[in-house]
């Protein structure tokens, strides 16, 4: 026979947490971010779910381009689960987690300014005249890590002289979605939403500069910036604005946001320049993320090695100054 | 003697693997793979965390032993103490050995160059003699009263540890400040009293 004795101690039915509530874990990740939990719980909650994955959606007509021979990729697992993505949580974790629900379809941009063609934009409408290319290029963080990534997507000069710049444009201005909603990490002001970016118009029509719609030949995936992020692989990390919705063309240099946030540590131009150093990192070498623990770092190359494609933008500046 | 024993052979140790779970922890995710894209910068954060953890729960006993009248939790301080000083040097040698690879000018240029670097040498530069006169001998050879003055050294470290993690960070601060306002609740705690005992004592 079963004997039922019931501690005085025991809770009541009454008590015990709905099952609705404890199950709603999604929710309390969310919440935990917004508070800054999760770089305290982080190593313990979320390990596991963070091993993120690519989105499984293969882009089609992909035409293969000269840039990136010789390169290997790094593991997509790592492209996908170590991100500088604050919208989505300030540890490099949160994205790939946070951002899964995200919604980056139906997706608009406001392109305004001095433009000839200024609208609102659906994303289909922007990418679908152009030939999407495989790009692989080096990627470096102001942080003083490298990737290498295959990044498909069109040339943003090819995107911009559709827009039709007038004379008076001198510069691009990028905004990023501004949706705390989607975006947890916008409960809380770490930085001021939405963030943004600019280049000078020289510089988003060098051959380079690539407007990005996927990775490993498949779509982008939400933490990685989807629908559409900027790639520029001669500056830091911070200049490639990722979920953008609006890009004007301006007459004035525009604000961006590490600039604001870090005027002495983060300059409007952010080029790679090993010869510049920063007040955190040293910016003389690079870890190559993939690279075994013991491995050494490795020399950072001027312009992350495309001088010969931009240095021509900067004859004659100061880069110490212009940083 | 009874409370001897179990405090020795019980009570020690449960803390003892307690406060190596951490490492265990690390550890285990390095076997299996799952330090993520960056596993030296994974280990050196984490390492920083613990030690600044371990630190806080030593300045932790001192308040707890009078708010709870047990003084029996002063038992674990040298321990705790001491985790927080092994922490603190595992935190150093991943830096020095795996980030830096023993590149003696790079992280001599980084001492000078990086605040937040020069102030966790500092910091690891107080907590070593603080170590080393840990054990019993140490004590009676330099006086209770010598090694009470050397050991408030501590709060130094306490207050340095936060400002070398509060500059580290980009822009979040979020995680120096829980750490900070539980430093100021404990550094509090003890000027409080001192003044209050002093006031009642004049």
């Amino acid at each position: 026979m079963l004997i039922k004795s019931v501690p005085a101690c025991a809770p009541k039915a009454s008590e015990i947490t709905p099952k609705s509530v404890f199950l709603d874990r999604r929710r309390f990740i969310k919440t935990a971010a917004a508070s800054g939990l999760i770089p305290a719980l982080g190593p313990f909650a979320l390990t596991n779910d963070a091993k993120a994955a690519l989105t499984g959606r293969a882009l089609a007509n992909v035409a293969k381009s000269a840039y990136g021979k010789g390169l290997t990729p790094t593991e997509a697992s790592y492209v996908t689960s170590y991100n500088n993505f604050y919208e989505f949580g300030t540890s490099k974790e949160d994205p790939a987690v946070l951002a899964r629900d995200f919604q980056a379809r139906p997706w608009s941009v406001v392109v305004d300014g001095e433009v000839g063609k200024p609208g609102t934009y659906d994303f289909e409408d922007l990418v679908s005249p152009h030939q999407l290319q495989e790009r692989i290029y080096r990627f470096r963080c102001v942080e003083a890590w490298s990737m290498v990534v295959p990044w498909v997507g069109i040339p943003l000069g090819d995107m911009i002289k559709r827009m039709e710049p007038t004379s008076k444009a001198k510069y691009v201005a990028f905004e990023t979605l501004n949706d705390p909603d989607q975006m947890p990490g916008q409960a809380r002001r770490v930085l001021p939403w939405p963030y943004v970016e600019g280049l000078r118009l020289d510089e988003a029509m060098n051959p380079l500069a690539l407007m990005a719609v996927g990775l490993y030949g498949e779509e982008l995936p939400n933490q990685n910036g989807a629908p559409l992020r900027l790639v520029t692989p001669w500056k830091y990390g911070f200049k490639s604005i990722k979920s953008i919705v609006r890009i004007s063309l301006v007459e004035k240099m525009p604000p961006t946001t590490w600039n604001n946030a870090g005027p002495n540590e983060y300059g409007f131009y952010a080029n790679v320049n090993p010869d510049v150093s920063h007040p955190r990192w040293s910016q003389a070498k690079e870890r190559v993320l993939g690279s075994g623990y013991f491995s050494s770092k490795v020399p950072t190359l001027k312009f992350n090695g495309y001088q010969e494609e931009v240095a021509g933008l900067y004859a004659g500046m100061d880069l110490a100054k212009y940083y | 003697m009874m409370r001897e024993t179990k405090i020795r052979w019980i009570a020690r140790p449960v803390v003892f693997l307690v406060c190596l779970a951490p490492l265990g922890w690390i550890f285990w995710r390095a076997v299996n793979g799952d330090l993520g894209a960056n596993p030296i910068e994974t280990v050196n954060r984490f390492l920083g965390d613990w030690a600044i953890r371990s630190l806080l729960l030593a300045l932790a006993v001192t308040p707890l032993v009078h708010i709870t009248g047990q003084s029996v939790i002063v038992r674990f301080r040298r321990m705790l103490g001491l985790f927080a000083f092994f922490y603190a040097l595992l935190h150093l040698s991943n830096y020095i050995i795996a980030d830096q690879a023993f590149n003696w000018g790079d992280i001599w240029a980084d001492i000078v160059k990086r605040k937040f670097i020069t102030m966790g040498m500092l910091n690891m530069l107080i907590l070593i003699p603080l170590a080393v006169t840990s054990t019993k001998g140490m004590i009676r050879r330099l006086g209770g009263k010598r090694w009470r003055k050397l050991h408030r050294m501590v709060y130094f470290v306490g207050v340095g540890a936060v400002v070398h993690y509060t500059m580290m960070v980009k822009a979040d601060l979020m995680q120096p400040i829980i750490h900070g306002s539980i430093l100021a609740v404990l550094l509090g705690y003890r000027a409080l009293r001192k003044t209050r005992r002093s006031a009642s004592a004049g």
